[in-house]
């Protein structure tokens, strides 16, 4: 999966840590860095981290954002 | 000027040259905003959109690796990627791209999004040597890291901006020597002045790097496989170095326009506010357009003055205003009024900017201390705010944005908690307008579309080869009391929190 953090936007809460560790890690006290390609096998954890950040700041590639049943293949141009 | 063309608007051929976070995000908002028409990228590195930011930092920790830096997207872009083949020319009278492997790309609306490539050594013969690096693009720093994995005796970083400073951090952690020259009195002095980066040198000697300011490199040598042995700095000394990194800014991928009609130089491609670019006579046009490190655009906060803004996020802001500029007609086109804002990660804290410091006259400490590593700063000009600093306290910024943009006086009123009992503004010590310093990040550029570039003469001339030492440097004044607030760590010493 594919994932990006807006780290202008990040203000260091700490949620997106708590939620998925070994993706995201604080660099000392505030500094925030990240995996933008977690294992697939993090997705739930990652979407957790996404959902709990208080500033909207992390972004997950569209298609780790369709829900895992709802995955078949859809036509490009589709609702995005 | 043509009028709303609605089939125009959706469907057509756009071309997007430059396939970095600009071109990405802009080619994104395109669909998103109902563009169903043929859709092409064009980059001259063979990868897909990376970020750039961790490449000088976790990527050299060894924490993620580069190929783990590719950016994902928010939606199906459907688009055809030429990746891996520069674009060589702009052929306006036809609407094409020429492509560097003889290709022509035709085009109904063009985005511009070339962005910026590393300033390279000046000597080529030494910048060839085994052992020199730049910073810039995914390649470099695969190279860059392996080398560090070997446990070079020492590192030598040349140049102190963000990336020189973050590679330096990276440096020590990984337990290397590193010696880092500067050839301002300080680090990050053009991009946050020289009374923060009083604070910044402080850091860095904290942390154990041989910080020499007011020092250049004035000759790298290699032996006779041309692999790097040493380094004559302008301090007389030699040092003996097996890695150099060259940090000494950036320059912008204008080249390719060269000759096209359009408003572009070296210091980028000037465009109005809504992201259209203006051709060689000042007449700005209808479906050329451009974003990213390469824009020259006027911010209203900022007298009118074209700014340059090399932050992520004016990257990604900006090319979301062109893109949807670029599928609207008159009287939906949206202005680019994004206010500067950047981070970086060094030594062990978190800095974050809002405005444009670059253009201050002034300094104050608003909030928290040096010996806490916890602090705002504030800039002035001309007694109003124009920029707030953050260290390791990201969640103050946005009430100081929120008065930046207000235009709120300087020295402020904040009444914060953590607060001096007592403002104490300092100079802010930016380098002289036509002094080159590297990577400023974000700076004023004249003020027209067709401002001609400075005249740079004499002693300033000499100042654009990095190896040549500034004068005598001109010394940070003090606050009247002699006690200024960036100064005061020098006394105490020792101070962690």
């Amino acid at each position: 999966m594919r994932i990006v953090v807006d780290l202008t936007r990040c203000q260091s809460y700490g949620q997106c840590v708590f939620a998925a560790p070994s993706v995201f890690r604080f660099h000392g006290e505030e500094a925030l860095e990240y995996d933008y390609t977690p294992d697939d096998q993090l997705r739930e954890q990652v979407r957790w981290a996404a959902a709990a950040c208080p500033v909207h700041a992390i972004t997950l590639d569209y298609l780790d954002e369709q829900p895992e049943k709802a995955s078949q293949p859809e036509s490009v141009g589709g609702k995005a | 000027m043509t009028s709303n063309q609605p089939p125009l608007s959706n469907n057509g051929r756009v071309v997007i040259v430059g396939a970095g976070l600009s071109g990405l995000c802009a080619a994104e908002t395109l669909r998103a905003e109902g563009f169903t028409g043929h859709l092409t990228l064009i980059g001259d590195e063979p990868y897909e959109p990376y970020d750039r930011p961790p490449l000088s930092k976790a990527v050299q920790e060894g924490w993620i690796s580069a190929e783990h830096t590719t950016l994902p997207r928010r939606r199906d872009v459907a688009a055809e990627w030429l990746l891996g083949i520069p674009a060589t020319g702009l052929d306006l009278s036809n609407r094409q791209v020429q492509l560097a492997d003889g290709r022509r790309v035709p085009f109904d609306r063009l985005l511009i999004a070339t962005g910026t490539r590393a300033r390279p050594w000046p000597d080529q013969e030494q910048a060839a040597l085994d052992g020199v690096f730049t910073v810039r693009t995914r390649d470099d720093t695969v190279w860059l890291h392996a080398r560090l994995a070997t446990g070079p005796k020492r590192v030598l970083v040349i140049g102190a901006g963000f990336t020189g400073s973050e590679v330096a951090s990276v440096c020590r952690e990984l337990g290397l020597e590193v010696t880092v020259t500067e050839r301002s009195a300080t680090p990050l002095a053009g991009a946050l002045g020289q009374a923060a980066g009083t604070f910044a040198a402080y850091l860095q000697r904290q942390h154990g790097v041989d910080l020499r300011c007011n020092t250049t490199v004035m000759a790298l040598e290699g032996d006779a496989q041309k692999k790097l042995r040493r380094a004559r700095l302008s301090d007389g000394d030699e040092l003996d170095v097996e890695v150099a990194v060259v940090a000494l800014g950036s320059v912008r991928n204008t080249e390719w326009l060269r000759g096209a009609g359009l408003a572009a130089d070296a210091r980028g491609v000037v465009c109005d506010a809504s992201c259209r670019v203006f051709d060689a006579e000042g007449v700005v046009t209808d479906d050329i357009f451009v974003a990213g490190d390469v824009a020259r655009w006027p911010h209203p906060l900022y007298d009118g003055q074209l700014l340059v803004v090399e932050h992520w996020s004016n990257a990604a802001a900006q090319a979301e205003t062109a893109a949807h500029n670029m599928l609207a007609g008159a009287a939906t086109r949206r202005a680019h009024k994004h206010l500067p804002s950047f981070w970086s990660n060094q030594f062990g804290v978190n800095i974050k900017a809002v405005g444009l410091p670059t253009i201050a006259d002034t300094i104050v400490l608003t909030q928290g201390s040096i010996e806490e590593r916890r602090l705002v700063a504030v800039y002035g000009h001309q007694g109003r705010m124009v920029a707030a600093v953050a260290v390791n306290a990201p969640r103050s910024l946005p009430a100081y944005q929120a008065l930046i943009e207000a235009r709120a006086s300087f020295p402020p009123e904040v009444h914060a908690s953590d607060g001096p009992a007592e403002l104490h503004p300092l100079p802010a010590g930016f380098p002289k307008r036509e002094q080159p310093t590297h990577d400023p990040g974000a700076e004023p550029t004249g003020a027209g579309p067709n401002t001609p570039e400075r005249r740079v003469e004499g002693e300033m001339l000499k100042l654009l080869d990095p190896r040549v030492p500034l004068g005598a440097p001109p010394l940070l004044t003090l606050h009247p009391n002699g006690i200024g607030i960036w100064e005061r760590q020098e006394q105490t010493g020792e101070m962690r929190s």
